[in-house]
Protein backbone atom coordinates (compact mmCIF):
# COMPACT_ATOMS: atom_id res chain seq x y z
CA UNK A 1 0.00 0.00 0.00
CA UNK A 2 1.04 3.55 -0.62
CA UNK A 3 1.28 5.75 2.41
CA UNK A 4 -1.97 7.18 3.58
CA UNK A 5 -1.73 10.86 2.75
CA UNK A 6 -5.26 10.90 1.41
CA UNK A 7 -6.70 8.83 4.16
CA UNK A 8 -7.75 11.95 5.97
CA UNK A 9 -6.51 15.46 6.30
CA UNK A 10 -4.97 14.73 9.69
CA UNK A 11 -2.05 13.14 7.94
CA UNK A 12 -1.27 16.21 5.89
CA UNK A 13 0.95 18.86 7.34
CA UNK A 14 -1.40 21.78 6.90
CA UNK A 15 -5.00 22.49 7.58
CA UNK A 16 -7.44 22.42 4.66
CA UNK A 17 -9.58 25.47 4.58
CA UNK A 18 -12.67 26.12 2.50
CA UNK A 19 -13.28 29.83 2.01
CA UNK A 20 -16.37 31.19 0.30
CA UNK A 21 -16.02 34.91 -0.34
CA UNK A 22 -18.92 37.17 -1.31
CA UNK A 23 -20.27 34.86 -3.98
CA UNK A 24 -23.17 35.74 -6.20
CA UNK A 25 -25.10 33.23 -8.32
CA UNK A 26 -27.85 33.97 -10.83
CA UNK A 27 -29.78 31.77 -13.21
CA UNK A 28 -31.28 33.93 -15.90
CA UNK A 29 -33.70 36.15 -13.92
CA UNK A 30 -33.36 34.40 -10.56
CA UNK A 31 -30.90 35.76 -8.05
CA UNK A 32 -30.15 32.51 -6.21
CA UNK A 33 -27.31 33.58 -3.93
CA UNK A 34 -26.33 37.09 -2.97
CA UNK A 35 -23.08 38.05 -1.33
CA UNK A 36 -22.63 34.79 0.63
CA UNK A 37 -19.45 34.29 2.64
CA UNK A 38 -18.26 31.75 5.17
CA UNK A 39 -15.14 29.79 5.89
CA UNK A 40 -14.56 26.47 7.55
CA UNK A 41 -11.95 23.77 7.60
CA UNK A 42 -11.44 20.03 7.68
CA UNK A 43 -12.70 18.18 10.70
CA UNK A 44 -15.91 20.17 10.77
CA UNK A 45 -19.43 19.07 10.00
CA UNK A 46 -21.37 22.03 8.57
CA UNK A 47 -25.14 22.22 8.15
CA UNK A 48 -26.71 24.44 5.50
CA UNK A 49 -30.10 25.46 6.79
CA UNK A 50 -32.78 27.60 5.26
CA UNK A 51 -36.26 27.50 3.76
CA UNK A 52 -36.98 25.95 0.35
CA UNK A 53 -35.41 28.00 -2.40
CA UNK A 54 -32.90 29.55 0.00
CA UNK A 55 -30.04 28.51 -2.27
CA UNK A 56 -28.70 25.54 -0.31
CA UNK A 57 -28.36 23.25 -3.33
CA UNK A 58 -27.03 26.12 -5.41
CA UNK A 59 -24.31 26.82 -2.86
CA UNK A 60 -23.27 23.14 -2.77
CA UNK A 61 -23.15 23.02 -6.56
CA UNK A 62 -21.15 26.22 -6.71
CA UNK A 63 -18.55 24.78 -4.34
CA UNK A 64 -18.50 21.57 -6.38
CA UNK A 65 -17.76 23.61 -9.51
CA UNK A 66 -21.07 22.74 -11.16
CA UNK A 67 -22.39 26.27 -11.19
CA UNK A 68 -20.62 29.37 -12.50
CA UNK A 69 -20.45 32.13 -9.91
CA UNK A 70 -21.09 35.71 -10.95
CA UNK A 71 -19.00 37.46 -8.36
CA UNK A 72 -16.75 36.56 -5.44
CA UNK A 73 -14.57 33.48 -5.19
CA UNK A 74 -14.39 30.05 -3.63
CA UNK A 75 -11.03 28.90 -2.32
CA UNK A 76 -10.08 25.38 -1.35
CA UNK A 77 -6.65 25.12 0.27
CA UNK A 78 -5.89 28.62 -0.90
CA UNK A 79 -6.65 28.14 -4.62
CA UNK A 80 -9.82 28.84 -6.54
CA UNK A 81 -11.96 25.78 -7.17
CA UNK A 82 -12.16 24.91 -10.84
CA UNK A 83 -14.77 22.84 -12.65
CA UNK A 84 -13.81 19.84 -10.56
CA UNK A 85 -11.34 18.56 -8.02
CA UNK A 86 -10.86 15.00 -6.86
CA UNK A 87 -10.54 16.37 -3.33
CA UNK A 88 -14.12 17.63 -3.39
CA UNK A 89 -16.91 15.06 -3.67
CA UNK A 90 -20.47 16.01 -4.55
CA UNK A 91 -23.30 13.73 -3.39
CA UNK A 92 -26.59 14.60 -5.12
CA UNK A 93 -30.07 14.23 -3.66
CA UNK A 94 -31.14 10.63 -3.92
CA UNK A 95 -34.25 11.54 -5.89
CA UNK A 96 -32.11 13.13 -8.62
CA UNK A 97 -30.63 9.75 -9.51
CA UNK A 98 -32.09 7.08 -11.80
CA UNK A 99 -32.00 4.06 -9.49
CA UNK A 100 -33.21 1.73 -12.26
CA UNK A 101 -29.96 2.25 -14.12
CA UNK A 102 -28.40 -1.20 -14.67
CA UNK A 103 -25.29 -0.97 -12.51
CA UNK A 104 -24.03 -2.71 -9.36
CA UNK A 105 -23.03 -1.13 -6.07
CA UNK A 106 -19.40 -1.81 -6.89
CA UNK A 107 -19.85 -0.21 -10.31
CA UNK A 108 -21.07 3.04 -8.75
CA UNK A 109 -18.32 3.11 -6.12
CA UNK A 110 -15.69 2.42 -8.79
CA UNK A 111 -16.72 5.62 -10.58
CA UNK A 112 -14.84 7.38 -7.79
CA UNK A 113 -11.65 5.98 -9.30
CA UNK A 114 -12.26 7.71 -12.62
CA UNK A 115 -9.81 10.56 -11.86
CA UNK A 116 -7.14 7.86 -11.52
CA UNK A 117 -8.08 5.53 -14.31
CA UNK A 118 -9.17 8.07 -16.93
CA UNK A 119 -11.14 7.39 -20.10
CA UNK A 120 -10.13 3.84 -20.85
CA UNK A 121 -7.23 2.57 -18.74
CA UNK A 122 -8.24 -0.63 -16.93
CA UNK A 123 -8.70 -0.22 -13.19
CA UNK A 124 -5.46 -1.02 -11.35
CA UNK A 125 -4.93 -3.08 -8.19
CA UNK A 126 -4.69 0.16 -6.22
CA UNK A 127 -8.09 1.18 -7.63
CA UNK A 128 -9.55 -2.17 -6.60
CA UNK A 129 -8.08 -1.84 -3.12
CA UNK A 130 -9.48 1.69 -2.72
CA UNK A 131 -12.93 0.48 -3.77
CA UNK A 132 -12.73 -2.46 -1.34
CA UNK A 133 -11.73 -0.15 1.46
CA UNK A 134 -14.56 2.28 0.72
CA UNK A 135 -17.13 -0.54 0.57
CA UNK A 136 -15.80 -1.94 3.81
CA UNK A 137 -15.93 1.43 5.58
CA UNK A 138 -19.55 1.91 4.58
CA UNK A 139 -20.51 -1.67 5.47
CA UNK A 140 -21.41 -2.51 1.87
CA UNK A 141 -19.13 -5.51 1.30
CA UNK A 142 -22.06 -7.95 1.24
CA UNK A 143 -23.95 -5.81 -1.22
CA UNK A 144 -21.16 -5.10 -3.71
CA UNK A 145 -22.71 -7.15 -6.52
CA UNK A 146 -26.26 -6.01 -5.81
CA UNK A 147 -28.11 -3.92 -8.42
CA UNK A 148 -28.61 -0.39 -7.14
CA UNK A 149 -32.34 -0.74 -7.82
CA UNK A 150 -32.49 -3.27 -4.98
CA UNK A 151 -31.11 -0.97 -2.26
CA UNK A 152 -32.89 0.76 0.58
CA UNK A 153 -32.62 4.53 0.99
CA UNK A 154 -29.98 4.29 3.67
CA UNK A 155 -27.92 1.89 1.58
CA UNK A 156 -28.18 4.21 -1.44
CA UNK A 157 -26.80 7.08 0.62
CA UNK A 158 -23.94 4.88 1.83
CA UNK A 159 -23.12 3.93 -1.77
CA UNK A 160 -22.67 7.65 -2.54
CA UNK A 161 -20.45 8.04 0.53
CA UNK A 162 -18.42 5.02 -0.53
CA UNK A 163 -17.92 6.53 -3.99
CA UNK A 164 -16.66 9.74 -2.37
CA UNK A 165 -14.29 7.69 -0.19
CA UNK A 166 -13.02 5.76 -3.22
CA UNK A 167 -12.43 9.14 -4.83
CA UNK A 168 -10.22 9.97 -1.81
CA UNK A 169 -12.06 13.24 -1.34
CA UNK A 170 -11.32 15.55 1.59
CA UNK A 171 -14.48 17.61 1.37
CA UNK A 172 -17.91 15.95 1.14
CA UNK A 173 -20.78 18.08 -0.15
CA UNK A 174 -24.14 16.39 0.48
CA UNK A 175 -27.51 17.59 -0.74
CA UNK A 176 -30.25 16.64 1.76
CA UNK A 177 -28.62 13.32 2.73
CA UNK A 178 -31.24 12.58 5.39
CA UNK A 179 -34.31 13.21 3.23
CA UNK A 180 -36.62 10.21 3.03
CA UNK A 181 -34.59 7.94 5.32
CA UNK A 182 -36.15 5.90 8.12
CA UNK A 183 -35.13 6.45 11.73
CA UNK A 184 -32.47 3.72 11.88
CA UNK A 185 -30.85 4.79 8.60
CA UNK A 186 -30.79 8.38 9.81
CA UNK A 187 -28.94 7.36 12.97
CA UNK A 188 -26.45 5.27 10.98
CA UNK A 189 -25.83 8.10 8.52
CA UNK A 190 -25.40 10.64 11.32
CA UNK A 191 -22.78 8.42 12.95
CA UNK A 192 -20.97 8.00 9.61
CA UNK A 193 -20.87 11.75 9.00
CA UNK A 194 -19.54 12.29 12.53
CA UNK A 195 -16.85 9.66 11.85
CA UNK A 196 -15.83 11.35 8.60
CA UNK A 197 -15.46 14.70 10.37
CA UNK A 198 -13.53 13.22 13.27
CA UNK A 199 -11.14 11.56 10.81
CA UNK A 200 -10.36 15.05 9.59
CA UNK A 201 -12.65 15.43 6.59
CA UNK A 202 -14.89 18.38 5.89
CA UNK A 203 -18.59 17.58 5.66
CA UNK A 204 -21.03 20.19 4.32
CA UNK A 205 -24.66 19.10 4.08
CA UNK A 206 -27.95 20.83 3.43
CA UNK A 207 -30.33 19.82 6.17
CA UNK A 208 -34.06 20.04 6.73
CA UNK A 209 -34.76 18.55 10.13
CA UNK A 210 -34.14 21.32 12.69
CA UNK A 211 -34.48 18.94 15.66
CA UNK A 212 -31.38 16.89 14.82
CA UNK A 213 -28.97 19.72 13.93
CA UNK A 214 -27.37 19.91 17.36
CA UNK A 215 -26.60 16.19 17.45
CA UNK A 216 -24.92 15.98 14.07
CA UNK A 217 -23.23 19.24 13.17
CA UNK A 218 -20.44 21.45 14.53
CA UNK A 219 -21.24 24.56 12.53
CA UNK A 220 -24.32 26.01 10.89
CA UNK A 221 -24.76 28.32 7.92
CA UNK A 222 -28.23 29.85 7.98
CA UNK A 223 -29.14 30.85 4.49
CA UNK A 224 -31.97 32.66 2.80
CA UNK A 225 -30.48 33.78 -0.50
CA UNK A 226 -28.15 35.87 1.65
CA UNK A 227 -26.19 34.65 4.62
CA UNK A 228 -28.18 35.13 7.80
CA UNK A 229 -25.66 33.72 10.23
CA UNK A 230 -22.67 31.41 10.34
CA UNK A 231 -20.79 29.92 13.24
CA UNK A 232 -20.76 27.18 15.86
CA UNK A 233 -24.11 25.50 16.39
CA UNK A 234 -24.42 26.81 19.93
CA UNK A 235 -23.98 30.43 18.78
CA UNK A 236 -25.90 30.46 15.54
CA UNK A 237 -28.69 27.97 16.02
CA UNK A 238 -30.83 30.37 18.05
CA UNK A 239 -34.48 31.23 17.90
CA UNK A 240 -33.77 34.77 16.77
CA UNK A 241 -31.70 33.62 13.79
CA UNK A 242 -34.18 30.91 12.87
CA UNK A 243 -36.95 33.47 12.92
CA UNK A 244 -35.06 35.56 10.40
CA UNK A 245 -34.52 32.55 8.16
CA UNK A 246 -37.95 30.97 8.33
CA UNK A 247 -40.20 33.95 9.03
CA UNK A 248 -41.22 32.76 12.45
CA UNK A 249 -39.98 29.64 14.15
CA UNK A 250 -43.44 28.14 14.30
CA UNK A 251 -43.88 28.52 10.54
CA UNK A 252 -40.43 27.11 10.01
CA UNK A 253 -41.17 24.01 11.99
CA UNK A 254 -44.41 23.48 10.18
CA UNK A 255 -42.62 23.61 6.87
CA UNK A 256 -39.94 21.28 8.11
CA UNK A 257 -42.44 18.73 9.33
CA UNK B 1 -35.51 -28.00 -49.14
CA UNK B 2 -31.90 -27.16 -48.27
CA UNK B 3 -31.52 -25.72 -51.74
CA UNK B 4 -34.53 -23.53 -51.20
CA UNK B 5 -33.22 -22.37 -47.82
CA UNK B 6 -29.79 -21.52 -49.18
CA UNK B 7 -31.02 -20.07 -52.43
CA UNK B 8 -30.76 -16.44 -51.26
CA UNK B 9 -27.00 -16.87 -50.87
CA UNK B 10 -26.56 -17.57 -54.57
CA UNK B 11 -27.37 -14.02 -55.58
CA UNK B 12 -24.75 -11.39 -55.25
CA UNK B 13 -27.24 -8.70 -54.22
CA UNK B 14 -28.39 -10.97 -51.41
CA UNK B 15 -24.86 -11.51 -50.19
CA UNK B 16 -24.39 -7.77 -50.13
CA UNK B 17 -27.70 -7.32 -48.35
CA UNK B 18 -26.70 -9.87 -45.71
CA UNK B 19 -23.37 -8.22 -45.10
CA UNK B 20 -25.04 -4.82 -44.86
CA UNK B 21 -27.71 -6.19 -42.49
CA UNK B 22 -25.02 -7.67 -40.27
CA UNK B 23 -23.01 -4.44 -40.08
CA UNK B 24 -26.06 -2.27 -39.54
CA UNK B 25 -27.61 -4.65 -37.03
CA UNK B 26 -24.47 -4.96 -34.92
CA UNK B 27 -23.77 -1.22 -34.85
CA UNK B 28 -27.34 -0.09 -34.32
CA UNK B 29 -27.85 -2.76 -31.67
CA UNK B 30 -24.81 -1.59 -29.73
CA UNK B 31 -25.71 2.09 -30.07
CA UNK B 32 -29.32 1.36 -29.09
CA UNK B 33 -28.15 0.68 -25.53
CA UNK B 34 -27.12 4.32 -25.29
CA UNK B 35 -30.48 5.48 -26.63
CA UNK B 36 -32.33 3.35 -24.08
CA UNK B 37 -30.16 4.41 -21.13
CA UNK B 38 -30.32 8.05 -22.23
CA UNK B 39 -34.11 7.74 -22.61
CA UNK B 40 -33.83 9.79 -25.78
CA UNK B 41 -35.72 7.61 -28.27
CA UNK B 42 -38.13 10.42 -29.17
CA UNK B 43 -35.36 12.89 -29.86
CA UNK B 44 -33.48 10.40 -32.00
CA UNK B 45 -36.73 9.64 -33.82
CA UNK B 46 -37.21 13.29 -34.67
CA UNK B 47 -33.67 13.51 -35.97
CA UNK B 48 -34.16 10.43 -38.15
CA UNK B 49 -37.00 12.23 -39.90
CA UNK B 50 -34.78 15.24 -40.36
CA UNK B 51 -32.47 13.16 -42.56
CA UNK B 52 -34.90 13.07 -45.49
CA UNK B 53 -35.06 16.79 -46.30
CA UNK B 54 -31.28 16.92 -45.95
CA UNK B 55 -30.91 14.27 -48.61
CA UNK B 56 -33.43 16.02 -50.85
CA UNK B 57 -31.55 19.31 -50.68
CA UNK B 58 -28.21 17.59 -51.19
CA UNK B 59 -29.50 15.89 -54.34
CA UNK B 60 -30.90 19.18 -55.58
CA UNK B 61 -27.58 20.96 -55.06
CA UNK B 62 -25.00 18.31 -55.89
CA UNK B 63 -26.86 15.45 -57.56
CA UNK B 64 -27.10 11.94 -56.13
CA UNK B 65 -23.72 10.61 -55.06
CA UNK B 66 -22.52 8.47 -52.21
CA UNK B 67 -21.23 11.37 -50.20
CA UNK B 68 -23.76 14.04 -51.08
CA UNK B 69 -26.73 12.21 -49.56
CA UNK B 70 -24.66 11.35 -46.49
CA UNK B 71 -23.46 14.90 -45.91
CA UNK B 72 -26.88 16.37 -46.61
CA UNK B 73 -28.50 14.07 -44.07
CA UNK B 74 -25.85 14.83 -41.46
CA UNK B 75 -26.13 18.54 -42.03
CA UNK B 76 -29.94 18.52 -41.80
CA UNK B 77 -29.94 16.54 -38.55
CA UNK B 78 -27.42 18.92 -37.00
CA UNK B 79 -29.32 21.96 -38.23
CA UNK B 80 -32.62 20.74 -36.80
CA UNK B 81 -31.05 19.54 -33.54
CA UNK B 82 -29.29 22.84 -32.95
CA UNK B 83 -32.26 24.81 -34.27
CA UNK B 84 -34.56 23.23 -31.70
CA UNK B 85 -32.06 24.14 -29.00
CA UNK B 86 -31.99 27.73 -30.21
CA UNK B 87 -35.80 27.96 -30.29
CA UNK B 88 -36.18 26.50 -26.80
CA UNK B 89 -33.50 28.80 -25.35
CA UNK B 90 -34.86 31.87 -27.09
CA UNK B 91 -38.56 31.43 -26.32
CA UNK B 92 -40.96 29.75 -23.91
CA UNK B 93 -41.40 26.75 -26.24
CA UNK B 94 -39.79 23.59 -24.81
CA UNK B 95 -37.22 21.68 -26.82
CA UNK B 96 -39.42 18.68 -27.64
CA UNK B 97 -42.11 20.92 -29.13
CA UNK B 98 -39.49 22.91 -31.02
CA UNK B 99 -38.01 19.69 -32.36
CA UNK B 100 -41.44 18.44 -33.47
CA UNK B 101 -42.24 21.69 -35.27
CA UNK B 102 -38.91 21.84 -37.06
CA UNK B 103 -38.69 18.22 -38.13
CA UNK B 104 -42.26 17.87 -39.39
CA UNK B 105 -41.90 21.10 -41.38
CA UNK B 106 -38.55 20.01 -42.81
CA UNK B 107 -39.86 16.50 -43.52
CA UNK B 108 -42.81 17.91 -45.45
CA UNK B 109 -40.49 20.09 -47.47
CA UNK B 110 -38.30 17.06 -48.15
CA UNK B 111 -41.23 14.99 -49.45
CA UNK B 112 -42.40 17.74 -51.77
CA UNK B 113 -38.90 18.32 -53.05
CA UNK B 114 -38.00 14.64 -53.53
CA UNK B 115 -41.10 13.97 -55.63
CA UNK B 116 -40.00 16.66 -58.06
CA UNK B 117 -36.38 15.56 -58.38
CA UNK B 118 -35.21 13.33 -61.22
CA UNK B 119 -33.88 10.38 -59.23
CA UNK B 120 -34.33 6.70 -59.88
CA UNK B 121 -35.28 5.85 -56.27
CA UNK B 122 -38.94 5.55 -55.45
CA UNK B 123 -40.31 7.49 -52.49
CA UNK B 124 -40.81 4.16 -50.73
CA UNK B 125 -37.11 3.52 -50.76
CA UNK B 126 -36.36 6.74 -48.90
CA UNK B 127 -39.04 6.06 -46.35
CA UNK B 128 -38.72 2.31 -45.83
CA UNK B 129 -35.36 1.40 -47.33
CA UNK B 130 -34.16 -1.00 -49.98
CA UNK B 131 -31.48 -3.26 -48.70
CA UNK B 132 -31.33 -5.17 -52.00
CA UNK B 133 -30.22 -1.99 -53.73
CA UNK B 134 -26.91 -1.86 -51.79
CA UNK B 135 -23.91 -1.09 -53.95
CA UNK B 136 -20.28 -1.77 -53.04
CA UNK B 137 -19.80 1.89 -52.18
CA UNK B 138 -22.72 1.77 -49.73
CA UNK B 139 -21.21 -1.29 -48.08
CA UNK B 140 -17.90 0.44 -47.60
CA UNK B 141 -19.59 3.51 -46.15
CA UNK B 142 -21.43 1.21 -43.77
CA UNK B 143 -18.29 -0.60 -42.84
CA UNK B 144 -16.39 2.56 -41.95
CA UNK B 145 -19.33 3.99 -40.00
CA UNK B 146 -19.69 0.77 -38.01
CA UNK B 147 -15.96 0.58 -37.41
CA UNK B 148 -15.70 4.21 -36.29
CA UNK B 149 -18.88 4.27 -34.21
CA UNK B 150 -18.19 1.00 -32.39
CA UNK B 151 -14.57 2.00 -31.87
CA UNK B 152 -15.36 5.35 -30.31
CA UNK B 153 -18.31 4.11 -28.26
CA UNK B 154 -16.40 1.19 -26.75
CA UNK B 155 -13.31 3.31 -26.10
CA UNK B 156 -15.35 5.96 -24.29
CA UNK B 157 -17.66 3.49 -22.60
CA UNK B 158 -16.66 4.43 -19.06
CA UNK B 159 -17.08 8.23 -19.20
CA UNK B 160 -20.19 7.87 -21.38
CA UNK B 161 -21.90 5.60 -18.87
CA UNK B 162 -20.94 7.91 -16.01
CA UNK B 163 -22.45 10.82 -17.92
CA UNK B 164 -25.67 8.91 -18.57
CA UNK B 165 -25.97 7.73 -14.96
CA UNK B 166 -25.45 11.10 -13.31
CA UNK B 167 -24.07 13.95 -15.38
CA UNK B 168 -23.46 16.25 -12.42
CA UNK B 169 -21.45 13.78 -10.39
CA UNK B 170 -19.58 12.77 -13.53
CA UNK B 171 -18.69 16.42 -14.06
CA UNK B 172 -17.34 16.74 -10.50
CA UNK B 173 -15.11 13.75 -11.21
CA UNK B 174 -13.62 15.44 -14.26
CA UNK B 175 -15.67 13.82 -17.03
CA UNK B 176 -16.16 16.25 -19.97
CA UNK B 177 -19.91 15.84 -19.83
CA UNK B 178 -21.00 18.41 -22.37
CA UNK B 179 -18.48 17.24 -24.98
CA UNK B 180 -19.51 13.61 -24.53
CA UNK B 181 -23.22 14.45 -24.86
CA UNK B 182 -22.61 16.17 -28.19
CA UNK B 183 -20.28 13.42 -29.35
CA UNK B 184 -22.82 10.73 -28.49
CA UNK B 185 -25.59 12.56 -30.35
CA UNK B 186 -23.33 13.03 -33.38
CA UNK B 187 -22.45 9.32 -33.43
CA UNK B 188 -26.11 8.33 -33.09
CA UNK B 189 -26.97 10.52 -36.08
CA UNK B 190 -24.21 8.96 -38.18
CA UNK B 191 -25.38 5.47 -37.18
CA UNK B 192 -28.94 6.44 -38.18
CA UNK B 193 -27.70 7.54 -41.57
CA UNK B 194 -25.88 4.25 -42.04
CA UNK B 195 -29.13 2.32 -41.79
CA UNK B 196 -31.03 4.69 -44.07
CA UNK B 197 -30.38 2.68 -47.23
CA UNK B 198 -31.49 -0.52 -45.54
CA UNK B 199 -34.59 0.45 -43.60
CA UNK B 200 -35.34 4.04 -44.64
CA UNK B 201 -35.79 7.09 -42.47
CA UNK B 202 -39.18 6.01 -41.10
CA UNK B 203 -37.89 2.72 -39.71
CA UNK B 204 -34.29 3.56 -38.81
CA UNK B 205 -35.42 4.46 -35.32
CA UNK B 206 -36.68 0.90 -34.73
CA UNK B 207 -33.22 -0.53 -35.27
CA UNK B 208 -31.72 2.09 -32.98
CA UNK B 209 -34.04 1.43 -30.03
CA UNK B 210 -35.56 -2.06 -30.05
CA UNK B 211 -32.49 -4.32 -29.71
CA UNK B 212 -31.20 -2.93 -26.39
CA UNK B 213 -34.73 -2.24 -25.14
CA UNK B 214 -35.40 -5.97 -25.56
CA UNK B 215 -32.19 -7.01 -23.82
CA UNK B 216 -32.93 -4.46 -21.07
CA UNK B 217 -35.92 -6.63 -20.11
CA UNK B 218 -33.66 -9.65 -19.74
CA UNK B 219 -30.53 -8.46 -17.95
CA UNK B 220 -29.19 -6.15 -15.26
CA UNK B 221 -25.65 -6.18 -16.58
CA UNK B 222 -24.53 -3.20 -18.63
CA UNK B 223 -22.07 -5.25 -20.66
CA UNK B 224 -24.79 -7.73 -21.60
CA UNK B 225 -27.02 -4.80 -22.51
CA UNK B 226 -24.51 -3.44 -25.02
CA UNK B 227 -23.17 -6.64 -26.53
CA UNK B 228 -26.51 -8.44 -26.26
CA UNK B 229 -28.17 -5.54 -28.06
CA UNK B 230 -25.48 -5.71 -30.72
CA UNK B 231 -25.86 -9.48 -31.15
CA UNK B 232 -29.66 -9.27 -31.26
CA UNK B 233 -29.50 -6.47 -33.83
CA UNK B 234 -27.10 -8.47 -36.01
CA UNK B 235 -29.06 -11.72 -35.79
CA UNK B 236 -32.45 -10.10 -36.34
CA UNK B 237 -31.27 -8.05 -39.31
CA UNK B 238 -29.60 -10.98 -41.10
CA UNK B 239 -32.47 -13.38 -40.35
CA UNK B 240 -34.91 -10.85 -41.73
CA UNK B 241 -33.04 -10.77 -45.04
CA UNK B 242 -33.51 -14.56 -45.33
CA UNK B 243 -37.12 -14.49 -44.16
CA UNK B 244 -37.89 -11.65 -46.52
CA UNK B 245 -36.51 -13.64 -49.43
CA UNK B 246 -38.27 -16.89 -48.55
CA UNK B 247 -41.66 -15.31 -47.91
CA UNK B 248 -41.31 -12.56 -50.50
CA UNK B 249 -41.56 -9.72 -47.96
CA UNK B 250 -39.87 -6.33 -48.03
CA UNK B 251 -36.62 -6.76 -46.11
CA UNK B 252 -36.47 -3.37 -44.39
CA UNK B 253 -39.86 -3.61 -42.67
CA UNK B 254 -39.20 -7.31 -41.97
CA UNK B 255 -36.11 -6.41 -39.92
CA UNK B 256 -38.04 -3.97 -37.74
CA UNK B 257 -41.10 -6.21 -37.48
CA UNK B 258 -38.95 -9.16 -36.41
CA UNK B 259 -37.28 -7.00 -33.75
CA UNK B 260 -40.70 -5.88 -32.56
CA UNK B 261 -41.88 -9.51 -32.29
CA UNK B 262 -38.80 -10.48 -30.27
CA UNK B 263 -39.40 -7.49 -28.01
CA UNK B 264 -42.98 -8.63 -27.45
CA UNK B 265 -41.74 -12.09 -26.41
CA UNK B 266 -39.29 -10.55 -23.93
CA UNK B 267 -41.99 -8.22 -22.64
CA UNK B 268 -44.29 -11.16 -21.97
CA UNK B 269 -41.92 -13.90 -20.88
CA UNK B 270 -38.86 -12.24 -19.32
CA UNK B 271 -38.15 -14.22 -16.14
CA UNK B 272 -37.49 -11.11 -14.06
CA UNK B 273 -39.18 -8.15 -15.75
CA UNK B 274 -41.85 -9.84 -17.91
CA UNK B 275 -45.55 -9.08 -17.80
CA UNK B 276 -46.51 -12.66 -16.92
CA UNK B 277 -44.01 -12.78 -14.07
CA UNK B 278 -45.34 -9.43 -12.90
CA UNK B 279 -48.94 -10.64 -12.94
CA UNK B 280 -48.03 -13.92 -11.21
CA UNK B 281 -46.26 -12.16 -8.34
CA UNK B 282 -49.20 -9.81 -8.03
CA UNK B 283 -51.70 -12.69 -7.87
CA UNK B 284 -49.46 -14.54 -5.43
CA UNK B 285 -49.37 -11.48 -3.19
CA UNK B 286 -53.14 -10.99 -3.33
CA UNK B 287 -53.68 -14.66 -2.52
CA UNK B 288 -51.42 -14.34 0.49
CA UNK B 289 -53.31 -11.22 1.55
CA UNK B 290 -56.65 -12.98 1.15
CA UNK B 291 -55.45 -16.02 3.09
CA UNK B 292 -54.38 -13.67 5.85
CA UNK B 293 -57.74 -11.95 5.83
CA UNK B 294 -59.69 -15.20 6.09
CA UNK B 295 -57.51 -16.44 8.92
Amino acid sequence: MTHETHDSCDHCDHHHELVVENIDVRYRAVHALEDVSFSTSCGSCVALIGPNGAGKSTLLKAIAGLMPIGAGRILWRGTSVGKWSREIAYLPQREDVDWKFPITVRGVVRMGRYPNAGWWRPFSKADGAAVDKALEAMGLMDLENRQISELSGGQQQRVFLARALAQEAHAFLLDEPFAGLDRTSKATLAALLRDLASEGRLVVASHHDLDTVKDIYDEVLLLKRKRIAFGAVSEVFTEAHLNTAFGSLADGRKEVA
Amino acid sequence: MIDWLLEPLRHEFNQRALLAALLIGLTNGYASAFVVLKKSALKVGSLSHALLPGIAVAILVAGLQDWSAFLGALFAALLIGLGSLAVSRGSRIDQDSALAILYTAAFSGGIILLRRLEVSQEMDEWLFGNIMGMRDGDLWTNFWISFGALGILTALHRPLLMTLFDAEVAATLGVPVRFLNYLLLAILIVVLISSLQAVGCMLALGLLVTPAATVYLLTDSTNTLFWGGSLLGGIAATSAVFIGWWLNLEQGPTIVLLLGAIFLLAFLFSPKYGLIRHLLTKTANTTIDETRKTQ
